[in-house]
């Protein structure tokens, strides 16, 4: 089957090429390479990316480099920003960087999280639907089109109080749930998205040369039709992050989202929403970094689909 | 186009008894209304079975859903059962408190869609320009700000304008907390000064967030119009430049955004409940959040159920201008 396909025999009559795999390999890079030159051309792609790639070190890595623990409460209660605590302490006299390192370690969690689940059941529902169509099409889409009637918001506040509020094994923490809620509601929208790619790609002639030769579903669906949808659902999956680190905030701050003692950037604010006029700075700095994280994050998601899909217009919903 | 529009209300029919089931499963997984009163102390078992026979917990799922669904449909939308939360009717207070949230959305809706589709048309039609970069610039910001950030600080900045005006000798013009118990009364002056006090805040909240996404898909619309053959052909048979863009390519860039605005409602839905509960105001947005920390599914369920109804029929809507508007488009 291979000397059908190859180039050379392609090629109309000359003599074959001498090295087709030296030749398929600068192909495959070069596209790559095609994609990697347009993200670094986009400036503000790639602060955001340096910026969000900074966030992620500072979340992680930042709590155990920090010299005051987020557990410590003996400091001067709500001391302005100065040289000792650059970000000043709250009114129970924790240090505020601390605080806002391990906030935007669970926001970031949870983001990452949501992200990922929301677009594995997504893109693997979506593709299902899309390929098999017939029943298993309609029932997908039309649960879909079912939840979509309640906004995501308005589900996820309504399951905040539900019985399965905390991470098995350790009462009170409760992120990780909060994360499998976002998820529930997200991966709606990453499946409209690839079922629709999916719906116009398996009537493509290499899918119908795939089906030909034998390939049995999941091959076709992994080999040959998912490939082709990489670069919207990374897109999909980046600008994920940013509503969700969105959301999440949200709900947390309205007291039905992460609650103590897991914390996040939403819940210090909610903390600390009577603290505008007095000690501003326990409202805004928590406030910055959740809008840092969503510009970056934004800002790299637009970065990414100019680079990975330049037909796709460069408007949000 | 009648028969489309019967078709569809026949189609919504089963779409609301499966949203409903949906609804009710998801308040029924909202946890036991009792679980708390049960664990306050011991109690005897013949008063947790009157409890759980009054909340109707003693059913099966099915039961109670068959229960709830025909006695919705006669009217009678349940009460709250929480122990201590007394018998409110839950109809009344859906409807009122909706009531309330409509007053201050439609508004805020209307406005933001005004501003949003003007700067989507300028920054269209003077691409590239200072202004054009200004609005995207913004927009973009809008669109990574957390709503409930934007509203505490425009608070803050109310409460101090407050304080300039009372320093001036003026009254507290701008409210904070919802509008006033009483209602609003007095002459006509009075009426609107209160109307404005306790709109201003919560309405440009609404406002700030709902017009980036108008004024981005506006934009790119009227692009995508200014740049179609028949709009060229307007501009080279000399016809000035206000009436291509009025007359031929405005129109034709609104319909898009007909349907967005049709189908934006879950987002200023969500919009609404963050901004009620910075405002203290007492409409749908606080309804669900107060019902959801008291656990009362028929509350929570009342509050899906109009939620609901309204979406399906903006979406219903958002088809039936898209075809008004487009000629082109056959519906069935």
């Amino acid at each position: 089957m291979t000397e059908f396909l190859s180039p050379a025999a392609i090629g109309t009559g000359g003599p074959p090429a001498p090295d087709i795999s030296q030749f398929d390999t600068t192909e495959a890079r070069k596209q790559w390479q095609v994609v990697i030159r347009r993200f670094l051309r986009h400036r503000l792609a790639v602060g955001g990316m340096a910026m969000f790639v900074f966030l992620i070190l500072v979340a992680f890595v930042g709590g155990a480099l920090w010299k005051h623990s987020y557990k410590v409460l003996n400091f001067p209660r709500y001391s302005a920003p100065s040289g000792d605590h650059p970000f000043g302490t709250d009114g129970l006299g924790a240090d505020m960087v601390a605080q806002v390192i391990r906030g935007l370690r669970f926001s970031l969690q949870i983001a990452i999280i949501v992200a990922v689940v929301s677009t594995v059941i997504g893109v693997v529902l979506g593709a299902l639907a899309g390929y098999k169509r017939g029943w298993v099409d309609s029932v997908i889409t039309r649960f879909i089109d079912l939840v979509l009637v309640i906004p995501g918001l308005v589900i996820v506040v309504v399951m905040a109080r539900s019985s399965f509020t905390n991470v098995p094994g350790k009462s009170g923490s409760n992120w990780l749930i909060v994360a499998m809620y976002l998820s529930l509601v997200f991966w709606l929208s990453i499946a409209r998205v690839v079922r629709g790619m999916v719906l116009s790609l398996r009537e493509k002639e290499f899918v119908e040369a795939a089906r030909a030769m034998g390939g049995s579903t999941l091959r076709i669906v992994f080999k040959h039709i998912l490939p082709n949808t990489v670069d919207v659902i990374i897109v999909n999956a980046t600008l994920t992050v940013a509503l969700a680190v969105l959301t999440e905030a949200a709900i947390s701050f309205i007291g039905l989202g992460v609650r103590s003692p897991d914390t996040s950037l939403g819940l210090l604010i909610n903390q600390n929403r009577n603290e505008l006029n007095l000690h501003p700075w326990l409202f805004f700095i928590p406030f910055a970094f959740i809008v840092m994280v969503s510009l970056a994050v934004n800002f790299m998601g637009d970065g990414l689909r100019d680079a990975l899909d330049p037909r796709q217009r460069r408007v949000r919903a | 186009m009648l028969r489309y529009i019967i078709r569809r209300l026949l189609i919504t029919i089963p779409l609301m008894i499966a949203a409903s089931f949906l609804c009710f499963g998801l308040t029924q997984a909202m946890g036991d209304p009792l679980g708390e009163w049960k664990l306050q102390k011991q109690r005897p078992p013949a008063e947790i079975a009157a409890a759980e026979h009054r909340v109707g917990t003693d059913k099966p799922f099915l039961t109670r859903y068959g229960d709830w669904a025909v006695n919705f449909v006669q009217g009678d939308w349940g009460t709250t059962v929480g122990p201590g939360h007394g018998t409110v009717d839950v109809k009344d207070k859906v409807l009122r408190a909706s009531w309330i949230s409509a007053r201050l959305v439609i508004g805020a809706e209307l406005i933001a869609l005004m501003i949003g589709v003007a700067i989507g048309v300028i920054g269209a039609v003077r691409q590239y320009s200072i202004f054009d970069y200004t609005a995207t610039g913004f927009a973009f910001v809008m669109f990574s700000m957390p709503l409930f950030c934007i509203a505490l600080m425009i608070k803050t900045v109310g409460i101090q304008f407050n304080d300039f005006l009372q320093d001036n000798g003026f009254g507290r013009w701008i409210r904070t907390a919802g509008p006033p118990n009483g209602g609003f009364h007095g002459s006509f002056t009075d009426l609107i000064y209160q109307y404005s006090g306790a709109f201003i805040l919560p309405t440009i909240c609404l406002v700030m967030i709902q017009f980036a996404i108008y004024s981005r898909f506006q934009r790119a619309s009227m692009l995508d119009v200014m740049n179609a053959d028949y709009v060229r052909t307007a501009q080279a048979k000399g016809l000035s430049q206000s009436r291509v863009i009025f007359r031929h390519a405005f129109r034709n860039a609104l319909i898009p955004i007909a349907t967005v605005f049709a189908l934006n409602f879950g987002a200023t839905i969500s919009g609404a409940i963050i901004t009620e509960t910075v405002f203290g105001w007492q409409g749908m947005g606080q309804l669900l959040v107060t019902s959801v920390n008291d656990k009362e599914p028929y509350m929570v369920l009342g509050f899906l159920m109009v939620t609901g109804v309204f979406i399906i029929f903006a979406n219903l809507l958002a088809d039936l201008t898209y075809a008004i508007l487009d000629p082109r488009i056959r519906l069935d």
